[in-house]
């Protein structure tokens, strides 16, 4: 027993390596970065329906018959319906493997996108899981707020290439009626990309903070 | 002794999971070059919302992990744990069948489950949310699985460089998966999530498909050029190097993401340095070859083994290159790093399950491979295929990074990528097309006529 060596042995292997290199990578890689961001509040989809941005009334008044039959009256809950559902449908269709969510400090992005992303700006129910993103296919999302209409994005999703000439985007049929009016994926979607970034819209930097 | 040794595996489940693991990777490069198509304007199956091209995506890349390279490895634990230790895996009967059964299940719901929108928002873990836990409790009993023989064979004994990198492995998974799609999902929203979820996507690899096949490179390369490996210094080194800054990494898949700063510090270093031990394990092999470089050219599982050693070297090396920041700044975001993906992941761990698969088939089978022809040309069709794909998705990543940064419309870069994204097509029709020979060369060798001892001793030929 007594000639192996202790790096050849199991317990070695299974403890050191296998419990205690892991937990140090873990600790500064992701415990680390938990407690150093731990103390900005998380905000509720509450907390989030307090600002909604004017492209969801917008919404509202260009599609209001689908709005009403989808997402019922206009007020906090159905925009928290909206973000829900939009999330979702931004998840099962993989959005995210294309799109990214954040700007980046370099490569002139702040003046292709806008204001750099910062931490507390993912603080909220919307980022759980946190859709950063790995890979631009497509342009960054996390700015999108405003950027385009209501019916460009519409349009967009029904089929990208008829207002991005040379788009590789998919065609999202299912978020249309068979009229081909958005149904409630279409409505909820369009609402999520114009909630994206709608608090850093603010020129005012003190302001938008709040 | 043969035989003896031979007694103690099981060649049923070995040939089971081989055979789902070459099914998956069938149906994952289909996968792939379906969507490809997508970028080249001819997606066939547009507008309808299961084989939306996205969901495609993820079926592309969650098959290739959970469908052929777990399989893959299971297939090589079941042959190289027993003849490491000398003694059974913990159960055959019950658990290994099981084990065996329920990953194909698992397998199966997760695609079903992709492709009607159950997806999880975690790269690499799309994994719908209510498969998790199955995996997870998998995950545990393919630890016992193996680790029974292990330990066994540890109480006296010192462990070999293999049985390093599988206990390692094997324990790292759970503590890896349950983080990586617990942790983010429920717990720890946005930025800290981010740094939660990189650490899970880099683990996935580093911690689990990197160890495994480290360790049964260690065990199939000794034992196909009939010698010791070259140094067991450099495996010492090799190993705890690996080990130790392998888990350091997470961070480096967000880099100049609001992450705080000391975070991906530690990552860019750890990625730099951990290089230095890849070199010490990649020397390490190739040292081994030495003198006996003739059965690169005479021995396909060498041949896929050793190819896929230096793909791993290029890789690495890439990674000590492109996670500095300064490179960051272009390739982040660009197909880039899609290249390199598909570099590691296939060009490296794909090319040693097909080497053992090649050395393991026709050895199990008592029979000579089939076709060595087909062989042959499965190998070109496939590393070549590889190769270019690197090479164009390397290239167009950089095209793409730098349009970014020069402030050209978005839409250039998508225009200016389609050439380069038709190569990519091209290159995947080659890897498919050598992947369906190298499979039909295995359906054929699996329906030959088995020499047994006693013939084969009576024609002089070796069984």
């Amino acid at each position: 027993m007594s000639k192996i060596a202790a790096s050849e042995k199991f317990a070695t292997i299974a403890l050191i390596v296998g419990i205690v290199f892991f937990a140090f990578g873990t600790f500064w890689q992701a415990v680390a970065p938990y407690l150093s961001l731990k103390n900005i509040p998380v905000k509720s989809m509450d907390k989030i329906a307090e600002n909604i941005p004017p492209e969801f009334y917008m919404l509202a008044e260009d599609y209001p018959d689908e709005f009403r039959k989808h997402l019922g009256e206009l007020g906090k809950a159905s925009f928290i319906e909206a973000l829900t559902t939009g999330k979702k449908a931004y998840i099962a269709e993989a959005c995210w493997h294309c799109h990214s969510q954040f700007v980046r400090p370099v490569s002139k992005e702040e003046e292709r996108y806008g204001k750099v992303s910062y931490p507390s700006e993912y603080a909220n129910v919307m980022q759980l899981p946190q859709l950063l993103g790995t890979r631009r296919v497509g342009p960054d999302l996390i700015r999108e707020s405003g950027v385009h209409s209501n019916d460009w994005h519409i349009a967009h999703f029904k089929n990208p290439p008829s207002v991005t000439p040379g788009s590789v985007m998919p065609s999202y049929g299912w978020f249309f009626d068979k009229d081909g009016r958005p149904n409630k994926k279409g409505l909820s979607i369009v609402a999520y990309m114009q909630w994206l970034g709608s608090w850093a819209k603010n020129p005012l930097y003190e302001l938008s903070k709040k | 002794m043969a035989e003896e040794k031979t007694s103690i595996i099981n060649y049923s489940l070995i040939k089971f999971h081989i055979g789902f693991a070459m099914l998956y990777l069938l149906i994952v490069l289909l996968g792939g070059l379906l969507y490809s198509l997508q970028f080249i304007g001819l997606y066939p199956l547009s507008n309808i919302e299961v084989f939306s091209p996205g969901r495609i995506r993820m079926l592309h890349t969650n098959g290739a992990v959970y469908g052929f390279i777990i399989n893959g490895f299971m297939a090589g634990l079941y042959w190289a744990v027993p003849r490491l230790t000398g003694y059974r895996v913990w159960n055959e009967k019950i658990i290994g069948w099981f084990l065996a059964i329920a990953l194909q299940v698992a397998v199966l719901a997760t695609a079903g489950g992709l492709l009607l929108g159950f997806a999880q928002a975690i790269e690499w873990g799309e994994t719908p949310i209510f498969i998790d836990p199955a995996i997870v409790a998998w995950l545990f009993v393919s630890l016992g699985q193996f680790i029974v023989p292990i330990y066994k064979y540890a109480k006296d004994k010192p462990l070999y460089a293999a049985n390093w990198y599988i206990t390692a492995g094997l324990i790292w998974v759970i503590m890896v998966y349950i983080m990586g799609n617990y942790v983010p999902q429920f717990f720890i929203p946005g930025v800290a999530g981010a740094a939660v979820t990189g650490t899970w996507i880099h683990d996935a690899v580093g911690l689990y498909v990197t160890p495994i096949g480290w360790g049964l490179m260690y065990y199939f390369v000794p034992v196909l050029l009939k010698k010791p490996i070259w140094s067991h210094s450099l495996s010492l080194m090799g190993f705890w190097g690996l080990a130790f800054f392998y888990p350091l990494q997470g961070v480096h898949h967000y880099l100049w993401s609001p992450i705080p700063m000391y975070a991906q510090y530690a990552a860019v270093f750890s990625t730099v340095v951990l290089e230095l031990a890849v070199i010490t394990v990649i020397v390490n092999f190739l040292m081994t070859l030495r003198g006996n470089a003739e059965a690169m050219r005479t021995s396909i599982p060498i041949r896929w083994m050793f190819v896929g050693t230096i793909n791993y070297a290029i890789t690495c090396l890439q990674c000590a290159f492109q996670v500095l920041l300064t490179t960051q700044k272009v390739i982040h975001f660009t197909d880039w790093v899609v290249g390199h993906a598909h570099l590691i992941m296939f060009g490296t761990f794909g090319f040693w399950i097909l080497g053992f698969f090649a050395y393991l088939w026709p050895k199990m089978r008592k029979a000579e491979a089939y076709s060595r022809s087909l062989d042959e040309w499965a190998f070109w069709l496939v590393s070549l295929g590889t190769a270019i794909m690197w090479v164009d998705l390397l290239s167009a990543g950089l095209m793409q990074g730098f349009n970014w940064w020069g402030l050209s419309p978005f839409i250039d870069s998508v225009n200016f990528s389609v050439p380069f994204w038709i190569v990519r097509t091209i290159t995947g029709v080659m890897i498919a097309t050598g992947i369906i020979l190298f499979t039909y060369n295995m359906y054929m060798t699996g329906r030959k006529e088995p020499v047994s001892a006693l013939q084969a001793q009576a024609s002089g030929g070796k069984a």
